[in-house]
């Protein structure tokens, strides 16, 4: 069972009461009806699944219901940061391969 | 405003209300006091359950509600605003989320001091008859809800005043420490009588009052 | 029989309160602060199980959970049965019934041992695969023999009457062991104002110092314990937790332990102050550090029929001397490779019994412990091991010969040692499976001879899990990390000085695992590495000759550390043997993954008291009484529990539904709709966003006006469905189907938080906050008017309006929308006055005899008129088009709404989906089965295509006859052609593919 921050809530909170939807930072192309049907079918069904650094997107179900992102070892299960929609990892394969940085973990 | 329909939901005449536990059977021992009790457990029923969401960083918006509900309003997860006397509570649900707890049949006058004080994005919704306090207290108070959620409640994590929204055995509750032996669980009607029986067989081993 | 075994002083046993408990059918009597084993030995029984595959009789050989042979079936009544309970983890109490777990007739005449007895030839790894091989359709009966054969304990056929529960908790260091680093950690963490629990296995804290030779502050190490014990309960915030074993290391930092909390009490749970208490109670801790103080397991020698009652680990002996006041045999040869195992015979001898020779691997013994030995004249015998026991059930002598390590082979001539005890110490195993539980790879310490901890995250190994064996060493490794994990937590750390133990001078041990016979591996007497799984080195050998050269290979062909051993004795021995075999290091062989659980559970205690009753939420609405008061037959929605059908006096189901049908479409029904999902939506974008979010519009709906709306996902397969009404400008109130209200809600908050956060919009769920009740049929209007006071006439509350009344005084909402092809009315009230009002409605109701219907009732009205049920016509591959429904897809709308980008995809064009249609069988009498397959011939061929599935099927009593609605490819040009069916039966019934629309297609019996 994960332990994870809640950067809304402020606070660890065990892995029941999130849920995990995946892959983060699939934005919708911003106009649907100029997209080819195969940019649109990449939206719709490719998905990254890398073993070691991952970005997710995890919904906070039984707290703030409010979603956000966390950068997660797919290995070790560890967590080196979680944001909100909008920003950025600190944390990414490249920043982890060349100096590690664990500034953005969180707390 | 005319942009929303509001709805005052209780009767003018009298009417039976029934609090969600109406049809719980008690199916553990109990004991007949709380002489000696490890756990007492009581409902506030029917109380007025409100939702309210906004934006926090609205100065407006914060006075407003500070102006209607003469409680700040709570700006981060944790300390519940009170006024015990009154019995009103707000408490931060969410960034722009906090639920309301008045006395019974105060929600639709409630509802309504909050819409004259308040203007621009926000909204306000009433949940009263979806939800119900259950109060636990008693020296064992604390074991129960180690028992029942995974949450931390020790007092360095959770002191007098705090109050979270968690998973309560398989369904969810608000939970709020209300004194060093004595909370306050908000749970949805729907799941009520699961959860009551579930905390009374957690109580069980403690010796349970359950006042009526 | 007198326990002729036990010691007349010494130990922590209570010789002033006698036990009587018994063993395979024998009385016997041991004293309290026994186990089952110590007793057991007191009493001198010496066969105790035959084994797991070769059923040979197996003796005592560990003192503690590392125990792979006196593996016992617990429990006097049938319901109280345990199975795999480890005689040396069990506490005696007065009245335990055991029995051994294998052997038949009994464990000293077991028939299956005469099989065993043949020798390794005869049942090699792979046995049973090889042999009952061919033809695989007789395996089940194989395996019904195998099974009996195999000792693996039964479960009891009775339930369980006790009760079991889980609590959970957070703390700042968590300590698993309380043996001297243990101890030492919880001190050190405790005095630092840390959150602390300390954890230990055994019925006493304190792990190898209650049988310790050494003092602690110049007083016996079991005094510092109690000290030390007594301190740690003043601290507010150290919880002690003995009888409790860490059986499951998860991610950050969540272990689980198991407390069993009266199993040294009785069979089943006693009564506590009069009230039930639960047998076992599962604590799920999550601990920002984890000291692993779990010590280590001394690895015994591997020798020719080292299996023999008799023979046992040198550290165990001790145990039972020193710990339970019990001898185990008369006479000792003693086999080691390190000073540690001389204790054994340092105790055996001090207790006045004769050691015959302490056996030395080494060539020049010569620490502290070698002169004490010396000291007391026990004969030494070095650079030699013994290589074989002799004896059936007891061991009666050993063979000794000196023996050269590098080379593998014995040198020069053996002796034959009489005696009835062999006791065995190869060094130290660091019990480092708590930290392989969450998948980390331990590292080789080739100067301990072991693995270690590969290192967790936030975990501190201490102790002998850190190779720290010497007691002094131990402290401090202990003091130090409970320092440390305390300060890693955030407190401030206090330095605590460790107390004065004097230095033990410590000769170094070699490596030995298997011992050299002289005769090969193949050939020689079986040398046991797994005794619980029957594994040998010759099996290890030849399964690498086999071609199981990995070490994952090796366990799962030979058995080698499964199950409830999880390779706590034989792992480092097994590997040992494989890496000499294929010329490897150990380090190169590697180790297997160690898995929960550490010994084994109940599955009482995993599922705690989610059971019975409380395994799953039942959600009720709150005109839950008058559900039962009418005598409703219920079903689960998903945690709901909804009225099925409402049987009067005798009636069948089918019967009921009939009649519950025909009033609905003849006079007038009530449905508790309550459990459809309902979401309150408000803000100035709230009709914007709907426009995104259903694939219909929303830009006309008028307050006062519902509309029945379709969701898809982005995909364009629909997802959900259902009807919202405009409350006001800003305000919508909206309802999903029952199982879609979480999701939907979460589908929302998803767009609006990550894509369209500009829009000004709040939704919140409603669902328990209201209770819907539709009235239904033609005299619905008739019984509306009589409770509401508004004017209910179809001009001034049309169809799909919604208004504001009072239902019998109770403020209400009432929505006309129809679910049954019926006048309908939803009436919604805020749940805590719903039973008022439901009692008028059937009060009011009775002149027109209203008819509460249930769930079942409300699928055949609502398939007769082809409306579709979300989850039942769909299973997230049907488009809106595929449904025909068309009429409710917005092609014009100005956004791009949720789905639509992909109703024009490629896939989603194509002409041969598979489209709803209606089926009417042609035999009026026949109900196709749900799921049945569709074809177009009768004839059946192989292979047959299968154009779709029937979705629902009922039989209608306003029609008449079955119909069904099912999935069909190119359905909707298909109308009027014959298919075919298959039944369950093996029978094809031919169906006309007809409307899905069955009943008043015109719409005509909604719209008065």
């Amino acid at each position: 069972m994960l332990h994870i921050y809640c950067p809304h809530c402020d606070e660890h909170r065990e892995e029941e009461e999130f849920r995990s939807k995946g892959e983060a930072h699939i934005a919708r192309p911003p106009e649907p009806e100029s997209a080819s049907d195969e940019d649109w079918g990449n939206y719709l069904f490719f998905r990254k699944n890398p073993r070691g650094l991952h970005h997710e997107q995890w919904f906070h179900a039984v707290g703030c219901r409010k979603f956000f992102n966390v950068t997660r070892d797919t290995v070790s299960y560890e967590i080196l940061e979680t944001y909100k929609p909008g920003q950025q990892p600190v944390v990414t394969a490249e920043s982890r391969n060349g100096s590690a940085s664990d500034k953005g973990a969180a707390k | 405003m005319s942009d929303v329909a509001t709805f005052n939901a209780h009767p003018a005449v009298a009417v039976q209300a029934e609090s969600p536990l109406a049809i719980s059977r008690i199916t553990v021992a109990t004991l007949t006091s709380a002489q000696g009790a490890g756990v007492c457990v009581r409902e506030h029923a029917l109380l007025g359950h409100l939702i309210l969401r906004g934006r926090a960083a609205d100065e407006g918006f914060r006075a407003g509600v500070e102006v209607a509900l003469g409680l700040p309003l709570p700006l981060k997860m944790g300390p519940v605003s009170r006024d015990a006397e009154r019995g009103v509570s707000v408490q931060w649900m969410s960034p722009d989320e906090w639920l309301i707890v008045v006395p019974q049949g105060e929600d639709y006058a409630t509802e309504a001091r909050l819409r004259e004080a308040l203007s621009g994005h926000y909204a306000v919704m009433q949940v009263s008859g979806a939800q119900t306090v259950l109060e636990l207290s008693g020296p064992s108070a604390l074991a129960v809800l180690m028992k029942s959620a995974g949450y931390d409640f020790h007092p360095r994590n959770f002191p007098v005043g705090k109050g979270v929204s968690t998973t309560l055995a398989k369904s969810t509750a608000v939970i709020r420490r209300v004194g060093e032996a004595q909370w306050e669980l908000i749970i949805r009607r729907s799941f009520a009588d699961y959860l009551y029986r579930w905390l009374l067989d957690a109580s069980e081993e403690y010796g349970v009052f359950v006042a009526r | 029989m007198s326990q002729r075994n036990r010691l007349g002083t010494g130990g922590r046993i209570d010789r002033t309160r006698p036990l009587s408990f018994n063993f395979n059918g024998v009385s016997l009597q041991g004293f309290a602060g026994d186990t089952l084993a110590s007793a057991l030995l007191a009493n001198g029984v010496d066969v105790v199980n035959r084994s797991f595959k070769y059923a040979r009789p197996r003796g005592v050989m560990a003192a503690g959970a590392d125990e792979p042979n006196a593996i016992v079936q617990l429990g006097s009544t049938e319901a109280g049965q345990v199975p795999n309970v480890r005689a040396t983890q069990q506490a005696l109490y007065n009245g335990l019934v055991a029995k051994s777990t294998n052997g038949w007739p009994n464990v000293d005449r077991d028939v299956m041992g005469l099989l065993g007895s043949l020798g390794g030839q005869f049942m090699p790894p792979g046995f049973y695969y090889k042999t009952f091989m061919t033809p695989a359709s007789a395996w089940p009966k194989y395996e019904q023999y195998i099974r009996k054969a195999a000792g693996l304990g039964r479960s009891p056929v009775e339930s369980d009457p006790d009760i079991y529960d889980h609590m959970n908790h957070h703390c700042d260091v968590l300590i698993v062991g309380a043996g001297p680093s243990g101890l030492a950690a919880a001190l050190a963490a405790g005095r630092s104002g840390a959150r602390v629990i300390l954890c230990d296995e055994q019925e006493e804290m304190g792990g190898s110092l209650l049988d310790s030779r050494e003092s602690i502050d110049g007083s016996p190490a079991a005094e510092w314990v109690a000290t030390v014990l007594a301190e740690l309960a003043t601290l507010p915030d150290v919880l002690l937790l003995a009888r409790t074993t860490a059986n499951g290391y998860h991610d950050h930092n969540f272990v689980t332990l198991h407390e069993r909390r009266t199993e040294h009490l009785a069979d089943l749970a006693p009564q506590a102050n009069g009230r039930r208490q639960s047998r076992a109670r599962m604590h799920k801790v999550r601990a920002k550090r984890v000291v692993l103080a779990t010590g280590a397991l001394e690895r015994p020698l591997v020798y020719g029929r080292n299996d023999v009652p008799g023979n046992m680990l040198a550290g165990a002996v001790s145990t039972f001397i020193r710990r339970y006041g019990v001898i185990p045999g008369k006479t000792l040869v003693l086999s080691t490779t390190n000073d540690h195992g001389y204790r054994a015979a340092l105790d055996w001898h001090d207790a006045g019994r004769t050691v015959v020779a302490i056996v030395d691997a080494r060539d020049k013994p010569d620490g502290d412990l070698v002169a004490a030995a010396r000291s007391r004249n026990i004969r030494v015998i070095s650079g030699s091991a013994v290589i074989e026991a002799q004896g059936k059930k007891r061991v009666t002598s050993a063979v000794v010969a000196a023996i050269d390590i590098e080379g593998f082979r014995v040198m020069g001539s053996t002796q034959e040692l009489g005696c009835d005890t062999i006791a065995s110490s190869g060094g130290y195993s660091p019990v480092i499976h708590l930290a392989a539980h969450t998948g980390r790879r331990p590292v080789w310490r080739e100067d301990l001879f072991g693995f270690v901890s590969g290192g967790v995250p936030g975990q501190i190994a201490a102790g002998g899990v850190n190779g720290r064996w010497s007691l002094r060493d131990a402290l401090e490794d202990g003091f130090e990390a409970g320092a440390r994990a305390a300060a890693e937590a955030g407190l401030n750390a206090v330095t605590v000085t460790p107390p004065a133990v004097a230095a033990v001078r410590e000769g170094k041990a070699v490596a030995l695992y298997e011992v050299p016979h002289t005769k090969p591996t193949m050939r020689a007497p079986k040398q046991f590495v797994d005794q619980q799984n029957d594994v040998t080195a010759a099996g290890i050998e030849l399964a690498t000759r086999e071609g199981f050269e990995s070490i994952e290979h090796v366990k799962r062909y030979t058995g080698l550390g499964f199950g409830t051993d999880q390779g706590k004795l034989g792992n480092i021995n097994g590997m040992a043997i494989a890496a000499r075999v294929t010329k490897q290091t150990i380090p190169e062989t590697g180790t297997t993954v160690f898995r929960p659980n550490y010994t084994p559970i109940a599955f009482g205690a995993i599922a705690g008291r989610h059971c019975d009753e409380l395994f799953d939420p039942r959600r009720y609405t709150a005109l839950h009484a008058s559900h039962l008061e009418r005598g409703a037959k219920f079903e689960e929605v998903g945690q709901w529990m909804r009225p099925w059908y409402f049987p009067r006096g005798t009636e069948s189901m089918h019967d009921a539904v009939q009649r519950e049908c025909r009033a609905v479409r003849e006079g007038v029904g009530m449905l508790d709709a309550s459990t459809l999902g309902k979401i309150e939506i408000q803000g100035k974008d709230a009709r914007e966003f709907l426009n995104r979010l259903y694939t219909n519009a929303w830009t006309k709906l008028e307050p006062g006006k519902c509309r029945y709306g379709l969701m898809c996902k982005d995909d364009g397969m629909v997802m959900d469905d259902g009807v919202t009404a405009c409350l006001a400008e800003n305000h919508f109130h909206m309802t999903t189907t029952t199982g879609g209200a979480a999701g939907v809600l979460d589908w929302m908050e998803l767009w609006h938080q990550t894509e369209w956060p500009e829009l000004e919009v709040y939704f919140n769920s409603t669902t328990d906050n209201w209770v819907a009740m539709t009235i239904t049929g033609p005299k619905a209007r008739k019984l509306l008017a009589e409770v509401a006071d508004i004017d209910v006439s179809a001009e001034a509350f049309p169809y799909m309006d919604w208004r504001e009344a009072k239902v019998a005084g109770v403020p209400a909402r009432i929505f006309r929308i129809s679910f049954t092809g019926e006048l309908s009315y939803e009436i919604n009230v805020q749940a805590n006055y719903a039973m008022h009002v439901c009692k008028a409605l059937f009060e009011k109701g009775a002149k027109y005899d209203l008819t509460p219907y249930g769930t079942e009732t409300m699928h055949v009205l609502r398939a007769e008129k082809g409306f579709v049920i979300i989850g039942q016509e769909t299973d997230g591959s049907v488009t809106p088009e595929d449904l025909g429904m068309q009429w409710c897809v917005g092609y014009k709308k100005p956004y791009s709404w949720i789905g639509r980008r992909a109703l024009s995809r490629p896939d989603t064009r194509r002409t041969d989906r598979k489209q709803l249609v209606g089926l009417k069988p042609l035999d009026p009498k026949v109900v196709l089965q749900e799921g049945a397959q569709i074809v177009l011939e009768k004839e059946i061929k192989i292979p047959m295509p299968m154009y779709g599935h029937v979705t629902s099927s009922y039989f209608s009593p306003v029609l008449g006859h079955g119909f069904a609605l099912a999935l069909l490819k190119g359905g909707s040009e298909r109308m009027g052609q014959t298919v075919y069916l298959s039944s369950g039966d093996g029978s094809l019934h031919a169906a006309e593919v007809v409307s899905p629309v069955f009943y008043d297609p015109k719409g005509t019996r909604h719209h008065v």
